[in-house]
């Protein structure tokens, strides 16, 4: 649910606005998220939504060019960030407006191809990219403290010459201040606190859902969480 | 033919062409023209080919024609998926870019061997693999590649080609280039890539042999092969790469289920070769390149 709020907030409040802007997401599995929110801004009708994952559907279970206005498809991680900085450098030396919005998970930035376009857009000062990184701390089989142990993050990114800014990853207001916020002539990374299955209480902070879908009446009860806590 | 290439990137930017050379910090005594020249259009990524794939996706993504250039192995298999994920399942106009294709880099050993990138690079649907014998046949390559926005695999030697082939030739993807030989011959040595010029040399001496070269082809580019080679009694083809899944490979791929299968001699790099220190002359001798 995080996912979809996330970028549903980016989607209807960036590309609506400002067409020059190019928001890409390397993490995969956010794909329904991504589809939901082309589909409430009218790009993906309520019949085609309906195809999703299904055969002979574009819409697959990554997130796939094939849909109207997804420009990259992803499935493979680690293959985001450096297409996002080929797109941002391009653009800044072509005095191009607008920024390039990467979304990122946070176990794929155990994919060594980050970390190799973390120091390209670091040392190239690509002011006009923004990487967001959805820290929920657990990745395919375990944390991700019990796999790589990404921490200090915040310390190693800032030691690649980026601008690092913390915020609850849940909050509209933390991520409308963080996308506003300068990045002092740097490529900017917010790094979202999250919590994985946030605001579904048996969800939450569990790997299994990474994988399993809910019953019909674990559906109606996340359907009743989500009406309370948005209420 | 490395200087062939980057001549005419030169010359495609002097001539308002949107070229943008990335270069994972190789290019010493080659690329310099470039950089100094479109600056704005050159960028020297590092050591790191996986970024530089993707990077190259990316820029291409805006309109331009990117070109990745470095050793044989290292902007192919180091970054595979990239290529395959990024480029060319996209369909992004992007040209890998490889020096020292087959064992050029003879004395450098196994890591800078490419003897295995045509098998890697000839799956990709959408890429056509370009493997020039010559300067010229590199000008005629540039200019097939940059005709379309195609993802493209240019497989370069390194230094050292003599001119066998005329300039100005006009390549098409899957069309064999007569080069030398008796033209009437029954008996044809095919190639792709700087070992032609061994081939070349074989039908000066062998008058009973002639000589064509096919400096473009790929995965849709099998479709003329049947009635080209149906003219012939007896077909070698010759590579500087493994059997498996190379240029022989796609030849007899493409004559699945015709006779033609059964006139097909491959002349190809040996496994007993790998590992094997020396020059790229004592690399082809060691597999038998041109005893045939």
């Amino acid at each position: 649910m995080q996912h979809l709020r996330f970028l549903l907030y980016c989607t209807l409040n960036l590309v609506s606005h400002q067409a020059s802007h190019k928001i890409l997401a390397s993490k995969v599995n956010c794909c329904a998220g991504v589809y939901s929110a082309l589909n409430c801004q009218g790009y993906l009708d309520d019949k085609q939504i309906q195809t999703y994952a299904s055969d002979g559907s574009p819409l697959m279970a990554h997130i796939s060019h094939k849909v109207n206005h997804v420009e990259f498809s992803t499935g493979s991680l680690g293959h985001g960030l450096p297409f996002a900085v080929g797109k941002a450098i391009l653009r800044k030396r072509r005095a191009i407006d607008g920024k390039v919005y990467r979304l990122l998970s946070d176990g794929e930035l155990d994919e060594g191809s980050n970390w190799e376009s973390f120091m390209f857009a670091g040392y190239h000062k690509l002011d006009n990219l923004t990487a967001i990184v959805d820290y929920n701390k657990l990745q395919s089989l375990s944390s991700t403290y019990n796999t790589l142990d990404l921490e200090p993050l915040e310390d190693k990114l800032t030691a690649f010459n980026w601008h690092v800014i913390r915020c609850n990853g849940h909050s509209i207001a933390d991520l409308r201040a963080t996308f506003a916020a300068d990045s002092n002539s740097k490529p900017k990374l917010i790094l979202c606190d999250t919590t994985k299955g946030h605001p579904i209480t048996f969800m939450a902070n569990k790997v299994d859902w990474h994988y399993k879908p809910p019953s019909k009446s674990q559906l109606e009860q996340i359907f009743a969480e989500l009406h309370s806590f948005y209420k | 033919m490395r200087n062939s290439f980057i001549d005419c990137l030169v010359q495609f930017n002097d001539q308002g062409g949107n070229a943008f050379l990335l270069v994972g910090d190789l290019g010493y005594s080659v690329v310099e023209e470039f950089c100094e020249k479109h600056p704005d259009k050159f960028i020297n990524v590092g050591v790191a080919e996986q970024n530089m794939a993707g990077i190259a996706a990316g820029i291409a993504s805006e309109g331009f024609h990117v070109f990745c250039y470095s050793i044989g192995n290292f902007n192919t298999f180091r970054c595979a998926e990239q290529i395959r994920n990024d480029i060319d399942y996209h369909g992004f106009a992007v040209c890998t870019v490889s020096v020292g294709g087959g064992v050029a880099y003879g004395n450098m050993g196994y890591s800078h061997h490419a003897i295995q990138d045509m098998a890697l690079m000839r799956t990709m649907p959408n890429t056509t693999i370009y493997a020039p014998v010559d300067g010229n046949e590199t000008v005629a390559c540039f200019n097939s590649i940059v005709s379309s926005r195609n993802p493209s695999y240019l497989r370069l030697h390194k230094s050292g080609e003599r001119l066998i082939t005329n300039l100005n030739a006009i390549i098409e993807p899957g069309v064999p280039q007569y080069v030398a030989g008796n033209p009437a011959s029954k008996r044809i040595l095919v190639t792709s890539g700087f070992c032609g010029q061994g081939a070349f040399d074989y039908v000066q001496i062998n008058s009973d042999f002639c000589h064509y070269t096919m400096p473009a082809w790929g995965l849709k580019h099998k479709d003329n092969m049947t009635a080209f080679l149906d003219q012939y009694d007896e077909i070698v083809v010759i590579e500087d790469h493994l059997l498996d899944g190379g240029f022989c490979s796609w030849i007899l791929e493409s004559q699945i289920g015709n006779v033609n299968i059964l006139k097909i001699r491959s002349k190809a790099v040996l496994t007993k070769a790998i590992g094997l220190v020396g020059s790229e002359q004592y690399l082809h001798a060691a597999s038998k390149l041109f005893d045939l």
